[in-house]
């Protein structure tokens, strides 16, 4: 009897998980759906009392009208050229600076390794207005260096990678320099190659939080030729007003490169965000 | 080795740490040049009510939107750690705003809470205007950023979760114990130097929150003082106003607000978060 009471309430636990995350999974899905319905209507239909929820005809203009807008193709590749030269640059720098900061002995190495941390706990908008003047003053606004150029550099990455290099152990490069590498070689052809599932972490970090980024591509490219995809967008915004249809096919526009990414190495994703989390 | 991060730190962080610095005791004159003027700007913020509303507003979207998102991602975690069926799938499901530009996210926001044809009213039967009325503006914001970050908090959670080993919830079970005394003796301390980093991560970022609230409300929206941030704020001075100076003024006090918030987190983390494990 009472076997069977505990084996019931645990049923019923079960039922309420799946119910709590079926509602869940509704609610966060349902945005993207309703983006996608939105954008099949005509904007008379979108406007209707009550609204429908499957368009009447699909209605294709709004993305032929999201296309005339806004230069897509200049915003999909400014998005991918800055968010490939951030990948690259703290992939590169910070597995050179993550090695030697893990595995080689140099002077001032831990006052280095401070500034490198104070960096870490300073939210980017600190550095804004003079990253922009600087690049103002240089007449170098308005470019695709502009956009890559608060992410030359990453210390997180730089601290993120020394962790990786840490945990491999010390035998292993020793090991390279009795087999003639000499340090460069032992970095390149030994260590770095260990540090896979790190850089791809890396990768995923640096690509997820470039492509989201707004305020900075919005003040350094006023030309709507060298935004990225985000800032393009909210000058969608400002020109379509009301028309919520266009608005959500310049929406559904700006998502499917990430998306379609995201639906590939979903796995590497969450995993490669989990192992960077805490930033 | 450690010359192209350092250089590129020095020139792209520190020196404009030390400018922001100096401008925000500098005055914007014609031409971008500067002129030296002691506390003046921070004088005027403090003197201006749209200021004081600003940090109100970031730190009420804080109170709003950090204890119901942790909450709500720690119980997504704790289910997604049962032994559920498509566990991937929904962890997937969950994560999904975080791939999706906060621009494109908030966009399809604004058309639901749109308050004559919005979806939101039209399911609760209700006529709010959400995004023009200055009560229910800051809420809706609240909510996307909610709805934003629980998969991405709920991924880290669930990677504390699972480091603890299932033979403490065996003994637990053997000794009698219910699953809400399980969840207050076992789950929780022992996730909770997780829960702490993310409870932090969190703040930090809804202290700076400024996108979502950039495109949810326009700047020509008269609700605007009712929701700006300090970072919105900000950017309006800096870039669009062009008081440089008086912008960094703000940045200088928003970066202090996070300092303050963050060591007092630091200081009472000593009562609730358990190291010795």
């Amino acid at each position: 009897m009472k076997q069977k009471s505990i084996k019931g309430s645990r049923n019923v636990a079960t039922i309420l998980t799946y119910v709590f995350l079926i509602l869940g999974s509704a609610i966060m899905i349902f945005p993207f759906l309703w983006m996608i319905l939105t954008s099949l209507k005509s904007l008379a239909e979108s406007t209707q009392i009550p609204p429908t929820i499957f368009p009447a005809v699909p209605y294709f203009s709004n993305f032929a009208d999201a296309l005339t807008s806004l230069p897509f193709a200049n915003l999909y590749v400014n998005t991918i050229l800055m968010v490939l030269a951030r990948v690259i640059c703290a992939i590169v720098f910070s597995s050179m600076a993550g090695y030697a900061f893990a595995k080689l002995n140099f002077k001032g190495k831990n006052l280095l390794f401070t500034l490198i941390l104070v960096q870490m706990m300073m939210p980017s908008q600190i550095f804004v207005i003079p990253q922009y003047e600087m690049l103002a003053s240089v007449s170098m606004t308005e470019s695709i260096f502009a956009l890559v150029f608060p992410g030359l550099v990453s210390a997180f990455g730089t601290f993120f990678l020394r962790q990786a290099y840490l945990g491999i152990p010390n035998e292993i490069g020793e090991a390279a320099y009795l087999d003639g590498c000499n340090q460069w070689q032992a970095f390149t052809k030994v260590m770095l190659p260990l540090t896979g599932t790190s850089v791809a972490a890396l990768t995923i970090f640096t690509a997820v939080f470039a492509y989201a980024d707004l305020m900075w591509p919005l003040v350094v490219n006023t030309d709507i030729n060298l935004m990225t995809l985000s800032s393009g967008l909210a000058t969608l915004k400002g020109q379509f007003m009301t028309n919520y249809p266009v608005l959500m096919a310049g929406s559904l526009f700006a998502m499917v490169p990430m998306l379609i990414l995201y639906l590939i190495f979903q796995r590497q994703f969450i995993e490669g965000i989990a192992l960077t989390g805490g930033k | 080795m450690v010359a192209p991060t350092i250089i590129g730190l020095l020139v792209l962080n520190y020196y404009p740490l030390i400018q922001t610095i100096i401008l925000s005791f500098s005055k914007t004159k014609t031409f971008g040049a500067m002129e030296f003027n002691g506390l003046n700007n921070y004088i005027d913020m403090f003197q201006s009510p749209e200021f004081w509303k600003a940090t109100w507003n970031t730190i009420l979207f804080c109170i709003l939107t950090v204890p119901v998102g942790i909450i709500l991602a720690l119980l997504v975690a704790i289910l997604l750690n049962a032994k559920v069926k498509f566990k991937g799938g929904f962890r997937a499901i969950y994560f999904l705003p975080m791939v999706c530009a906060p621009a494109a996210i908030a966009m399809v926001w604004r058309w639901m809470f749109n308050g004559e044809y919005g979806i939101i009213n039209a399911i609760l039967g209700v006529k709010i205007n959400w995004l023009t009325n200055p009560q229910t503006a800051i809420i809706a914001c609240a909510i996307v950023a909610i709805w934003s970050s629980i998969g991405y908090d709920a991924v880290l959670l669930l990677s504390g979760l699972q480091g603890i080993s299932k033979s403490y919830y065996e003994a637990a079970r053997i000794d009698g114990a219910g699953r809400i005394k399980q969840f207050f003796s076992i789950t929780l301390p022992m996730i909770s130097p997780t829960l702490f980093v993310t409870l932090i991560m969190r703040m930090m970022a809804s202290l700076k929150v400024y996108d979502l609230i950039y495109m949810m409300v326009d700047q020509s929206n008269p609700v605007l003082p009712d929701v700006q941030s300090l970072m919105y704020l900000f950017y309006r001075e800096a870039f669009v106003a062009g008081n440089k100076g008086y912008a960094s003024a703000i940045v200088v006090w928003t970066i202090l607000l996070i300092g303050i918030v963050t060591v007092v987190q630091f200081i009472g983390q000593k009562k609730w978060v358990n190291y010795d494990v």
